[in-house]
């Protein structure tokens, strides 16, 4: 299980587990996850068009996860948000579709790029996944406090002179790079799940968002771990096991803090009474 | 152009296209009214569980699809609440479990070449429909359509105004159980027909352009309607003429051709100032 062979897969899955943690927690608190499921969806649209010009998946889904971000961030200025998103999603994948007909055979390339083949990661694209992973941390850091302002309190973050449309885009765009470190070496099921699950656990159980980001990302690292040795002894697909495994997480602190917040509000009305 | 009107092909995807436009365009419009654009795609792609399960276990597709979509509909509304954040949290929830699930099961079939089956389950073609699909998919529409008629006022009053419909007497919650189940049946025949990309572009952007053009509501669910069908079959007549054109001389694909005049619809809409 720690061959040479699977230093690669380790390393870049934990750093798509790290930097995924830490953009989630912003995710969940936008309400994006959306985007989160879009961008990546979509974006497996531009690796088949990089085939068919010849080009490399990685620019091809770079291309296609920015341009994605743009549209989302543009449209969603204009009318509502989910709409746009929802009409950028159909858009890529549709192009995904005419790339996939004009180009035979792709079927296999097609399954990795959706649901993740984690096995057998070169070390080029080890390196680029970690580069990409440092820079949309340091663009969060900077993201930092206008992000959170315009999550908690929009309306005060527009007098304070943060423009939400701008924060918006940029946290798309920031998205997208996540989605391009990640898509090619772990695939857009499995960017997604650790998008969504692993932050919003986190929220069950904080409301501080520094310990909301470092506990989504402990949980994020901590699944995907899991999933790999699992797949590893089993052969089960990693997709499935980080998909389920987030969810049930998130299931049973949801249910522990429902019931719990439950107690303590009898025992409050006991006091009382 | 002169064989278009004789091949049967043809005239069944016409037929289908027809039914599922105008389905989607009023489910579209109160989708859209509540905010629940992401549900409605997630039910799209959720569906290729229910697509992949029935494969494996030999049973009719569109029922897999339709009984899943229906439990996951179900499982949004038990994990969400009424604020839009929190639902959002629910549907990317529940995605992203039904996804894994899917990845499972395409993983338990590979033997039986399922990846065929999933990429057809995602894209669809409308020009592969036997005729007899037809009868199914038109019991489904009237299905959905009913029942959009008869929830027609308590849903667009809890759409509009959650609080104010349960003062009212309203009993939202079994309101809003009713709209997903029509959501899911739509979603469901239209994903299982011609693909969950076509099925999400469908539901929204017909809905999204109307909403730009008309505030009432029932004004807007005709014409969510008839700009749906009308994009589809530009769609399907540009596909059919794209036969011949390069560079492989194999047609490009249906879905392809409605997305982009989806898009450039509610684009146009965009410019039209209210």
């Amino acid at each position: 299980m720690f061959t040479a062979l699977m230093t690669n897969t380790w390393l870049a899955a934990s750093a798509v587990a790290v930097v995924a943690g830490v953009t989630g927690f912003f995710a969940v608190g936008r309400g994006s996850s959306f985007a989160a499921h879009a961008l990546p969806n979509g974006a497996f649209a531009g690796a088949a068009g990089a085939t068919l010009v010849g080009a490399s998946t990685l620019l091809g889904v770079g291309v296609f996860s920015v341009a994605g971000a743009l549209a989302i961030g543009a449209l969603g200025r204009r009318g509502r948000h989910d709409v746009a998103t929802a009409l950028t999603v159909v858009v890529m994948l549709a192009a995904g579709s005419l790339f996939i007909t004009l180009k035979t055979a792709y079927a296999p390339e097609v399954y990795a790029l959706l649901f993740g083949q984690l096995f057998g990661v070169s070390s080029a694209a080890v390196t680029v996944t970690l580069i990409l992973g440092g820079v949309s941390l340091i663009a969060l850091a900077l993201l930092y406090r206008p992000l959170l302002w315009s999550s908690a309190v929009p309306d005060v973050a527009a007098t304070r002179s943060m423009r939400p449309a701008v924060t918006e885009t940029a946290f798309l765009v920031v998205m997208a790079l996540v989605t391009t470190m990640a898509v090619p070496v772990v695939g857009a099921l499995l960017i997604f799940s650790l998008l969504v699950s692993p932050a919003a656990a986190a929220r069950c159980l904080t409301d501080r968002p520094g310990v909301a980001v470092g506990l989504g990302t402990v949980f994020a690292v901590a699944i995907v771990w899991v999933a790999i040795a699992v797949s590893f002894v089993t052969a089960l697909p990693v997709g499935f096991l980080v998909g389920s495994g987030g969810a049930l997480l998130y299931a049973a602190l949801y249910a522990a803090t429902r019931l719990a917040g439950r107690a303590g509000a009898s025992r409050r009305h006991y006091r009382r009474g | 152009m002169n064989g278009f009107f004789a091949d049967g092909a043809v005239h069944t995807a016409l037929a289908v296209g027809f039914l599922v436009a105008v389905v989607s365009g009023p489910v579209g419009v109160i989708t859209i009214a509540r905010g629940q654009s992401f549900a409605g795609h997630s039910l799209s792609d959720i569906g290729t569980v229910g697509g992949s399960a029935s494969y494996l276990l030999g049973t009719n597709v569109l029922l897999g699809f339709v009984s899943v979509n229906v439990v996951a509909a179900a499982l949004m509304e038990l994990a969400g609440s009424t604020r839009a954040r929190s639902r959002d949290v629910a549907t990317g929830i529940v995605l992203g479990a039904a996804l894994g699930l899917a990845a499972l099961f395409l993983h338990l079939e590979t033997e039986s070449s399922t990846t065929g089956a999933t990429i057809s389950v995602l894209f669809g073609s409308i020009f592969t429909l036997g005729s007899t699909t037809l009868p199914v998919v038109g019991g489904l529409a009237a299905v959905t359509a009913v029942l959009v008629a008869v929830l027609y006022r308590p849903l667009l009053f809890s759409s509009v105004h959650p609080e104010l419909a349960a003062a009212r007497g309203v009993r939202t919650g079994l309101v809003g159980a009713g709209y997903l189940v029509a959501l899911a049946t739509a979603v469901s025949l239209s994903a299982v027909t011609i693909g969950a990309v076509l099925s999400t572009a469908l539901l929204i952007g017909p809905a999204a352009t109307a909403l730009r053009l008309t505030r009432h509501p029932g004004r807007a669910m005709l014409l969510a309607a008839a700009i749906g069908v009308a994009e589809t079959w530009a769609g399907v007549v540009l596909a059919y003429a794209s036969y011949y054109w390069p560079p492989a001389q194999r047609g490009w694909p249906v879905s392809f051709f409605v997305v982009t005049l989806t898009m450039a619809g509610y684009v146009g809409s965009l410019a039209v100032r209210d």
